[in-house]
């Protein structure tokens, strides 16, 4: 189980109908099924992740969430939940705003590129990062948009959603984000989870 | 036509109103089961046969004496278990299994119906097999599965009864049928019409079968079921029984030499007529009409839980077509799930041995009812 989860789920109601967006095995439907009773609904791209949901007895949609996300009609779910997957869309923006419209609130983690190791890595090797939660080589990642917890204040306020609460994990510790804190945070999160809001 | 002994009918008494306008009762419609319905009743799954399919799903039919159409998917720890579920299917009316069809002697005039018949509908066949929950004092069957036709009766099932089943399972279909569904049908028939012996379809009293119309009629739908892939690899440019072509027009490719076969076994098991009725019921088919435009009005007072399954390879009812029924069940907040399976099987794959397909429709079909056992 991922450190996230249990954070994700404090940030959801009981019995809250939620869609997992990119729901990869499902063990985040798993976890918000069993410990908040969720309506849970998934949506993943991958046919063999598809298949093993299924064998979970979980229902998810084989689909992409940057063209399939359409089909659902305004404030179809409580919660939206996009975990560490924004970066590998070709259009951020048009996710965010589906999320927003298809969920009333959404839950979007992120793989902080701003933390000190990455930029070590970049500083020391002058090569592109390669950490444990960014695995891959730049010819061959899923990520084509990366970026640090501090873009993604900034992006909220470009693009216009609400940030309603801001957490950062490190070494499996959560804790909240703020203004004061912003530059720290952004060094020594691993991951950034915003609950957001139109 | 073969001796139809061992077939299973119910006589519905109830009268039924097609769509076409007439009304029918105290008509036969012709079953099998297997397995056995447990004691709350909550195991039954009634599975519905595509075109040329029959109530005959699994073991050995009794008729033709060949393996049942879903002998891959339905069986002991198949899976569609039958140590598990109770599986009921009924064959068409319209058909040539049991069910009243063409080939059913017209009791005012004492003669076989043939194109007198009436012409029946998707809907009505969904109609008269609802009379099967009754007969068996089910009061909701666990799940309605079908591929292609099936498929569509599965839509249909839903939408005319949305409380009478916990699941829905529709497999490679649409929900109205394309104009190349519509042209392929059109060839099927007119190659059944062209031949002498159909006699404008009063061959039964000449004691003749279109045989040669209905082959075509066969070999040409054969192919619609087929991917160009699948057919290439299987085929390919191989010689039937001989070195060199002959510079003739006996089967000189072993592809010819296939769909000839297909096309002869198939007249010694279907009716012409029945070809004409089924498949002018798919064309007729076209939920979305129904519900004047707008498909999700057909799902929207339904609690049943959707498996969507499509196939990369199915040409005759593409994926695009089984997620725009997934889109219309998002629409209305539905519970559905979705998977395409990979397979160069064509429309085919549902019938044949194409394990990750076998194992999505198992794994479905157990953790929905373990779900509703918990």
């Amino acid at each position: 189980m991922k450190p996230e989860y249990k954070i994700i789920s404090d940030l959801i109601e009981k019995d809250a109908k939620v869609l997992d967006v990119g729901c990869d095995d499902g063990a985040l439907m798993e976890f918000l099924k069993t410990n908040k009773n969720a309506n849970i609904r998934g949506i993943e791209i991958s046919k063999e992740k598809v298949q093993i949901c299924i064998a979970k007895g979980l229902t998810v949609i084989e689909g992409n969430a940057e063209f399939d996300l359409k089909q659902f009609p305004n404030d179809s779910f409580e919660y939206v939940v996009l975990g560490q997957t924004l970066q590998a869309f070709i259009n951020p923006e048009t996710v965010i705003r589906e999320l927003l419209r298809v969920g009333n609130k959404a839950i979007v983690t992120i793989p902080n590129f701003g933390h000190w190791k990455v930029r070590l890595n970049l500083l020391f090797k002058g090569t592109m990062p390669i950490t444990n939660s960014l695995p891959h080589d730049w010819y061959n990642t899923p990520n084509i948009h990366m970026c640090t917890i501090k873009d993604f204040v900034r992006f909220s306020k470009i693009i216009d959603f609400k940030i309603f609460k801001s957490l950062a994990l490190i070494n499996e510790n959560v804790s909240d984000i703020n203004n004061s804190n912003l530059i720290f945070k952004n060094l020594f999160g691993e991951l950034g989870i915003f609950l957001i809001e139109k | 036509m073969n001796i139809k002994q061992n077939i299973k009918t119910l006589i519905v008494e109830k009268p039924l109103k097609l769509d076409c306008g007439q009304t029918i009762n105290n008509f036969p419609l012709a079953y099998e089961t297997y397995g056995s319905l447990n004691n709350e009743k909550d195991n039954a799954i009634l599975v519905f046969h595509a075109l040329t399919g029959d109530q005959f799903v699994t073991g050995i039919n009794p008729v033709t004496k060949k393996d049942g159409w879903w002998s891959y998917a339905v069986g002991s720890g198949k899976s569609i278990d039958t140590d598990k579920y109770f599986v009921i299917c009924a064959n068409v009316i319209g058909g040539c299994m049991g069910s009243f069809g063409p080939s059913h002697e017209n009791p005012k005039t004492k003669k076989i119906y043939g194109t007198d018949f009436p012409v029946i509908t998707i809907n009505d066949m969904v109609n008269a097999q609802i009379n099967l929950l009754d007969f068996f004092g089910i009061k909701k069957l666990f799940s309605v599965v079908g591929g292609s036709m099936g498929g569509m009766q599965v839509l249909q099932f839903i939408s005319n009864y949305p409380d009478k089943a916990k699941t829905a399972i529709p497999i490679a279909c649409t929900s109205s049928h394309s104009a190349q569904n519509i042209a392929f049908n059109e060839l099927g028939r007119q190659a059944i019409a062209a031949d002498h012996n159909w006699s404008d379809g009063d061959y039964n009293s000449k004691n003749i079968v279109p045989d040669k119309g209905l082959a075509v009629a066969r070999m040409a739908a054969h192919i619609t079921y087929l991917s160009k892939k699948g057919l290439q690899e299987k085929f390919g440019r191989k010689l039937q029984e001989r070195d060199d072509l002959k510079f003739g027009f006996d089967a000189d490719f072993q592809i010819e030499s296939y769909l000839r076969y297909q096309g002869s076994v198939f007249v010694d098991r279907f009716d012409a007529n029945s070809y004409l009725y089924i498949t002018r019921a798919m064309d007729y088919f076209d939920l979305v009409k129904q519900f004047n435009g707008n498909l999700s009005d057909a799902f929207k007072n339904t609690k049943a839980k959707f498996f969507i399954i499509s196939f990369t390879s199915d040409w005759l009812y593409p994926t695009q077509e089984n997620k725009d029924i997934v889109i219309a069940l998002n629409a209305v907040g539905a519970n559905v799930g979705f998977v395409e399976i990979e397979s160069d099987k064509g429309h085919d794959s549902f019938l044949l041995n194409v394990p990750d397909f076998l194992k999505a429709l198992k794994n479905f079909l157990d953790k929905s009812y373990a779900e509703k056992n918990s």
